[in-house]
């Protein structure tokens, strides 16, 4: 039983002169990219728990949550500037509260705890977390940390692996990849946390993936047809891995898909952020990342078995 | 292309090394006959608490401090050489006093420098602008204190907690002063916290008995608040510690006989029933103070000399309150106070709702990615679909080898990591398909096929590789997890890959020597 492919995304005589929308992919993504920015200013991510600090307190009421009737008795035992949310169900509570004293934090938390349970009879606390400030502070600068380093490293092993025209591109378009990452999470309004770092690390890791089988393609022939413009030579090595680009892409897609739909409110954030990332990691490699080798590469790259760092067989 | 049977065999064996190494998470008893090494479930899928909590470094400097400033003075009044304004800074971790003289300065830097030092280089001595004298500890030094009190804290943690009846507690140390407490199967910490936050020092001191000296205490008395504002104002207690709480050997919460509340009773060892009973003996009439904390729990009167080395507190307590008394008291004194300034607690029913999520997302996950290699690489998908499925058993199994926990965030690293794994076999199959297309023979495409792949598998698996070695250093919690996960994933991935299902191919290949091939 089916023994033989029954799909296939592209014929195998297919040239999509994807050269063509070089000028619109790059304007397309700049403007993309400066939107992001503009949003990472003004209004800014919404930060986590693990990077803001303080109270977070989830509960399920035995009704729908009556938040006049929480907030009354919070403020009670004299905690008050409590935000409330819904989340989910429509009986099911949030309770934020910002950081205060490293001491506060700590004993607030146990308060809200109990004046929910007792002003509520029936609640289930869910969840109780909270986070000193100088902990949070922590988390975040060694969140930035792996992000930095993770990035510096894979910009090195590319380096390492092509000659500087490839590397280049690929920082460059990372960078685009992740302020419009940040562009999402600003519109989304998904809190950005460690968990977030993870998938963005992902993110960053799929998409140099997809650019390090693209480019290992045009290295190969660049060696190849000595004679071939580049432009035609790009065109041609982005279709060659057009199948490949796109039947990865889909099987990290479907993976991603579950955790969306049914991860609950943990993973659905991190597996959203990884949907829109495979989306805009796969059209980088081909609107993005080529282009810009085109444009750095024109006259430049070496052509011949002999030239550059080129040695190692490619697929 | 061509495979020894050794080398099948020995690919295959660890395959099913891998499944045997699952089996224990599927089973509730242990079987003698296999390795029996489970995967831990983290506390956000089983519930329970996490709690981050620092040792109280300005305390520990304070305590040291004090000691060395008795040593100053006696130091100083031993060498006959006087001082002023004698002022201990925590914060700064100074002492620092007035010479009498100028002319002294340089006997009292002497006499400074002879004092005893916990650890080379412990502190400094000098002359200050303003001629004062100050002594100086090294931050090293307090570093070296705070991880040795978090060593002996780890301890007590324990024991303390092994009171409680809590199930399988982790404490751990993190860094030169945290101590991780991860408590699965409590979801409400309060009690846990109020216990590791009192060091609960117990010692014994007489009162000193001269009215005045509750309003004006000298040298050598301090004015201690009573537990129980209740039980009335501050009294003046000596500072001299006539018997010391770490002597006792066993405490228990019991009800009084006479009162018929609740009271703390408790065994000296021989060191302290000697010392209980030579101050009782020699002070019958006076009042002794219970000092816990730096409070006074009571201060009875000595009614006759106790010689059995057994007493009995009764502080006004409830049941719950002597009962975590007697539990500190047997557990030992904290060096210093602990605090908390990470909680995280995660109720049972959050737990089970996350591992349903995971499972669902995995097994749908796993289904969609099988099925789309099957429709898109047929034969060829169905070998890629094998691998895969070993490739989730070995992750499994090296989990449970390392007895690592499963958190949620590490199961959409498996996911992920499943999604990412048949791009190898995507590879391979799309050059094969490739090279038969340029009108290679089928052995020849699947050979070109698989060198070609290679470098490019490897090139893609180890940017991948760097990026999450990354993330597991420096991230904390349940994205180590994750970061975990997919290391592993990146190892059994490059296995399942490059040996399991190019095997697959190999061995069909030379089984049934087809004029074409099924891409």
């Amino acid at each position: 039983m089916f023994g033989r492919p029954l799909l296939r995304f592209v014929r195998k005589d297919t040239h999509i002169n994807f050269m063509r929308g070089r000028f619109m992919g790059l304007i397309v993504s700049a403007v993309l990219s400066i939107a992001s920015l503009v949003l990472f200013f003004h209004p800014g991510l919404t930060l986590g728990l693990d990077f803001r600090g303080g109270i977070v307190v989830e509960a399920q009421t035995p009704g729908p949550a009556d938040f006049a009737k929480i907030r009354a008795a919070l403020a009670e035992h004299g905690v008050s500037h409590a935000s409330f949310q819904s989340f989910g169900a429509a009986n099911d509570v949030l309770i934020r509260l910002d950081a205060g004293s490293e001491q506060d934090t700590q004993a607030i938390v146990d308060k809200v705890r109990h004046t929910v349970a007792e002003s509520l009879p029936g609640t289930t606390i869910l969840r109780a977390d909270a986070v000193g400030a100088s902990v949070s502070a922590e988390l975040f600068r060694n969140g930035m940390l792996a992000l930095a380093l993770s990035l510096a490293m894979i910009l090195g092993y590319i380096w390492f692996r092509f000659e500087w025209e490839f590397a280049l591109s690929a920082v460059i378009t990372l960078i685009l990849d992740l302020t419009k990452t940040v562009g999402f999470l600003v519109l989304t309004g998904f809190e950005f946390d460690l968990v977030m770092v993870a998938a963005i690390l992902t993110i960053l890791g799929y998409s140099t993936n997809d650019k390090v089988v693209v480019y290992d393609r045009v290295r190969e022939n660049l060696r190849k047809y000595r004679t071939m413009p580049l432009i035609d030579l790009i065109n041609l090595s982005i279709n060659e891995t057009l199948n490949r680009t796109l039947g990865t892409s889909s099987t990290v897609f479907l993976a991603s898909l579950p955790l969306a739909l049914w991860g609950g409110a943990t993973l659905s954030g991190f597996a959203w952020t990884m949907l829109f990332g495979i989306v805009v990691g796969t059209s980088s490699s081909i609107f993005i990342a080529a282009p810009l080798l085109l444009f750095m590469g024109e006259g430049r790259l070496k052509r011949g078995a002999k030239s550059g760092k080129a040695t190692a067989p490619s697929a | 292309m061509y495979y020894s049977r050794l080398k099948l065999a020995s690919v295959l064996g660890i395959c099913l090394l891998g499944l045997l190494l699952c089996l224990p998470n599927g089973m509730r008893k242990p079987l003698p006959s296999i390795p029996w090494r489970q995967i831990h479930l983290g506390l956000d899928l089983r519930g329970g608490s996490y709690l981050l909590m620092q040792v109280d470094l300005q305390s520990l400097t304070h305590d040291r401090l004090q000691t060395l400033s008795e040593n100053t003075r006696d130091a100083l009044l031993n060498a006959h050489l006087g001082y002023q304004n004698i002022a201990v800074d925590a914060t700064k971790g100074t002492i620092s006093f007035m010479p009498r003289s100028a002319a002294e300065t340089e006997a009292d830097i002497a006499a400074l420098n002879a004092l005893p030092r916990a650890v080379p280089n412990e502190f400094s001595v000098s002359k200050r602008e303003d001629g004062s004298i100050a002594l100086v500890l090294a931050p090293e030094s307090i570093r070296t204190r705070a991880r040795e009190a978090v060593t002996q804290s780890i301890e007590i943690v324990r024991r303390r907690i092994d009171g409680t009846g809590a199930v399988d507690p982790e404490i751990t140390r993190q860094g030169d002063d945290r101590i991780v407490v991860e408590l699965p199967g409590i979801s409400d910490p309060e009690r846990i916290k109020a216990l590791l936050g009192t060091t609960a020092k117990m010692s014994f001191h007489l009162v000193d008995a001269n009215p005045l000296h509750a309003t004006y205490p000298p040298q050598g008395v301090s004015l201690l608040p009573m537990a129980d504002p209740a039980e009335g104002g501050p009294l003046p207690v000596f500072d001299h510690v006539d018997v010391d709480g770490s002597d006792l050997t066993n405490a228990g919460a019991v009800i009084d006989q006479q009162s018929g509340k609740w009271a703390v009773s408790f065994s000296f060892d021989s060191t302290g029933t000697h010392a209980f009973a030579a101050v009782s003996q020699a002070n019958v009439g006076k009042r002794f103070a219970i000092v816990l904390d730096n409070k006074i729990i009571e201060a009875p009167v000595i009614m006759s000399p106790i010689t059995g080395g057994n007493g009995q507190i009764t502080g006004g307590f409830d049941a719950q309150k002597a009962t975590d008394l007697a539990l500190m008291l047997r557990a030992g004194a904290l060096p210093a106070p602990l605090s908390v300034i990470e909680q995280r607690s995660i109720g049972p029913s959050l737990g089970a709702d996350s591992i349903r999520a995971g499972m669902i997302s995995l097994g749908v996950g796993f289904i969609m990615v099988v099925a789309f290699m099957v429709l898109f690489y047929g034969r060829f998908g169905w070998y890629a679909d094998f691998a895969l499925l070993a490739n989730l058993v070995l992750m499994v199994a090296i989990l449970s080898l390392f007895e690592a926990t499963l958190t949620l965030p590490g199961m959409a690293g498996m996911l992920l990591t499943l999604g990412m794994a048949v791009d190898a076999n995507i590879l391979i199959n799309e050059r094969i398909r490739e090279e038969i297309a340029r009108g290679r023979t089928p052995l020849a495409a699947m050979q070109t096929g698989f060198e070609k792949a290679t470098s490019t598998i490897i090139d893609s698996n180890a940017t991948a590789l760097l990026a999450h070695v990354m993330l597991f250093v420096f991230g904390t919690g349940p994205v180590r997890g994750f970061a975990l996960t997919i290391t592993i994933g990146i190892v059994t991935t490059l296995f399942t890959t490059l040996l399991l299902s190019r095997m697959l191919m190999a061995r069909w290949y030379a089984r049934t020597r087809p004029t074409s091939l099924p891409v």
